[in-house]
């Protein structure tokens, strides 16, 4: 399993043809306790760049968007019971959706661990 | 990922952002600075809902120093803020604070204020997005005699919450005027000078909270030390703007700039209590009197409400409020609360359905939203008041 991560602080973590989506350990801190979270449909269409899902912290509300383009299969469902699993666990327990790949070859354009690493540490 | 107080967009052409006394002292302890009314401000140190908890349960210590700290003084000084204000400032006694509002002259808010009477002169507290503007209307309007200072050297701290008396209590201040005016002398709306450690403070019994507690004015050379002091007590945190905003909201508080307006006034704004009888006519001498005395006598259009809010999705500032399908408000400010632990907001709705028990819907990123009218505060008020034991 391959993990990448945008420069929007999403990760992906690619297994096959399909991949499971989430929030960076440090989006979640810049955005501080999460309340809710709103999930995409599944079966959804999200083309790389949408506006897939909403985490509301007690801040503000922020935007997840596609990492990539596909289809939404699952979606998190602890989360209606349990949005905090975004702050405590974000890069495991905390995932947001799973989709398909429609072009694996958008992977391409992401950052891997070591890239986004360095990423933040510059922000 | 993006969200309101987003790091990595390009500031462009703005000015330059300010800081203030304590910019260090808040780096210094975790403070997570953004850009607030022109400052660099601490938005939360070890998170919004912890720092909201430990407020309401012990004392929680805000810099609120971007606020504007004006004082009048001169001839007939009350009788100038009654020209300026819709409030009473002739019967204001000396150490009793008011709370009013800066109107234009078609009676919409400018802003919202604290009035001190501070015996010689009155101390005005006003905020800091609005103050340069407010002192420019407020100087245009003055009668000879009177002058206006901005007092930028002071720095001002909040200290909120039931352990707040226990805490500023433990500093030992000394009564700097009358030695009766103690601390604990001290109710709801009061205010007295004090010494610590040889250094001046000017603290009031007020906040913006619901919770009992302290505002205090001290020099900027000396606020880093006196909260220094303050922190050193057990029960108290520094808190940041994040928490201040959660804080204010469940009290039913409105925000300039959210809640209040130029295109509201304060009989919509349901802030009728600040204005007394004797200046809700037409004739009263201050700016906006007119719309005022009509908004009296013939009712408003729409008023300020609470919606306490079905589900878990907050519903933020900007939200339509809707009754039958048809929009009938807006949402004004909105938010997760957490000692309620469930969605709030305050709302200007039509005056007919601004009743406790009404049913409504919000719309919020096409998605509905149940809502019920509600009484202000959400969360009950905790002041400290006379005659109390």
């Amino acid at each position: 399993m391959t993990r990448y991560f945008t420069a929007d602080h999403e990760w992906i973590a690619v297994e096959g043809d399909t991949a499971t989506v989430g929030i960076t350990d440090y989006a979640q801190s810049q955005l501080g306790d999460i309340t809710f979270v709103e999930l995409p449909a599944v079966g959804a269409s999200l083309g790389k760049g949408d506006s897939a899902s909403v985490v509301d912290s007690v801040k503000a509300a922020s935007d997840v968007y596609a990492p990539v383009s596909g289809a939404v299969t699952e979606v998190n469902p602890a989360l209606e019971d349990a949005p905090e699993l975004v702050n405590s666990a974000p890069e495991g327990e905390g995932w947001l959706w799973k989709m398909t790949l429609s072009d694996a070859g958008q992977l391409d354009g992401l950052m891997d661990e070591a890239a986004y690493a360095a990423y933040v540490a510059g922000l | 990922m993006s969200d309101t107080y987003d790091l990595v967009r390009d500031a462009g052409a703005k000015p330059p952002i300010l800081t203030l006394p304590l910019d260090a002292w808040h780096r210094e302890r975790g403070g997570r600075m953004v850009e607030f009314a022109g400052y660099h401000m601490p938005v939360q140190y070890e998170g919004i809902m912890a720092e909201h908890q430990w407020t309401r349960a012990h004392a929680g210590l805000f810099d609120v120093s971007h606020m504007g700290q004006l004082v009048l003084r001169g001839d007939n000084v009350a009788q100038a803020l009654e020209s300026l204000l819709p409030g009473a400032f002739t019967t204001l006694k000396p150490g009793k604070q008011r709370y009013s509002l800066l109107l234009a002259d078609d009676g919409g808010v400018l802003d919202d204020l604290i009035v001190t009477n501070r015996g010689d002169d009155f101390y005005v507290v006003v905020n800091g997005a609005t103050k340069h503007a407010d002192i420019a209307h407020i100087a245009a309007r003055l009668p000879e005699g009177v002058a206006l200072a901005h007092l930028e050297d002071h720095a001002l701290l909040a200290l909120q919450g039931p352990e707040a008396a226990v805490a500023l209590g433990a500093l030992g201040l000394v009564p700097a005027g009358d030695a009766t005016r103690t601390l604990d002398a001290l109710v709801f709306m009061e205010a007295a000078p004090f010494v610590w450690n040889g250094v001046a403070l000017g603290v009031s019994r007020s906040g913006y909270t619901g919770e009992d507690g302290f505002e205090i004015s001290v020099h900027r050379d000396h606020v880093a030390a006196l909260a220094d002091a303050l922190l050193a007590q057990p029960a108290v945190k520094p808190i940041g703007l994040g928490a201040r905003d959660s804080l204010r909201l469940e009290a039913g508080l409105p925000l300039y700039g959210h809640d209040l307006s130029p295109d509201i006034d304060p009989v919509e704004a349901d802030l009728g209590f600040a204005i007394p009888a004797r200046r809700r006519v037409a004739d009263a001498g201050y700016p906006g009197a007119a719309r005022l005395a009509r908004a009296f006598a013939e009712g408003t259009a729409r008023r300020r409400v609470g919606l306490l809010i079905e589900g878990r999705m907050a519903a933020r500032e900007g939200a339509e409020v809707l009754a039958d399908g048809r929009t009938v408000g807006t949402v004004t400010s909105g938010g997760f609360a957490p000692s309620l632990e469930r969605p709030i907001a305050m709302a200007f709705v039509e005056t007919a359905l601004a009743v406790p028990g009404t049913s409504l819907t919000l719309s919020v990123r096409g998605k509905t939203l149940a809502a019920t009218v509600t009484s202000l505060p959400f969360h009950p008020h905790r002041y400290v008041r006379k005659g109390a034991a």
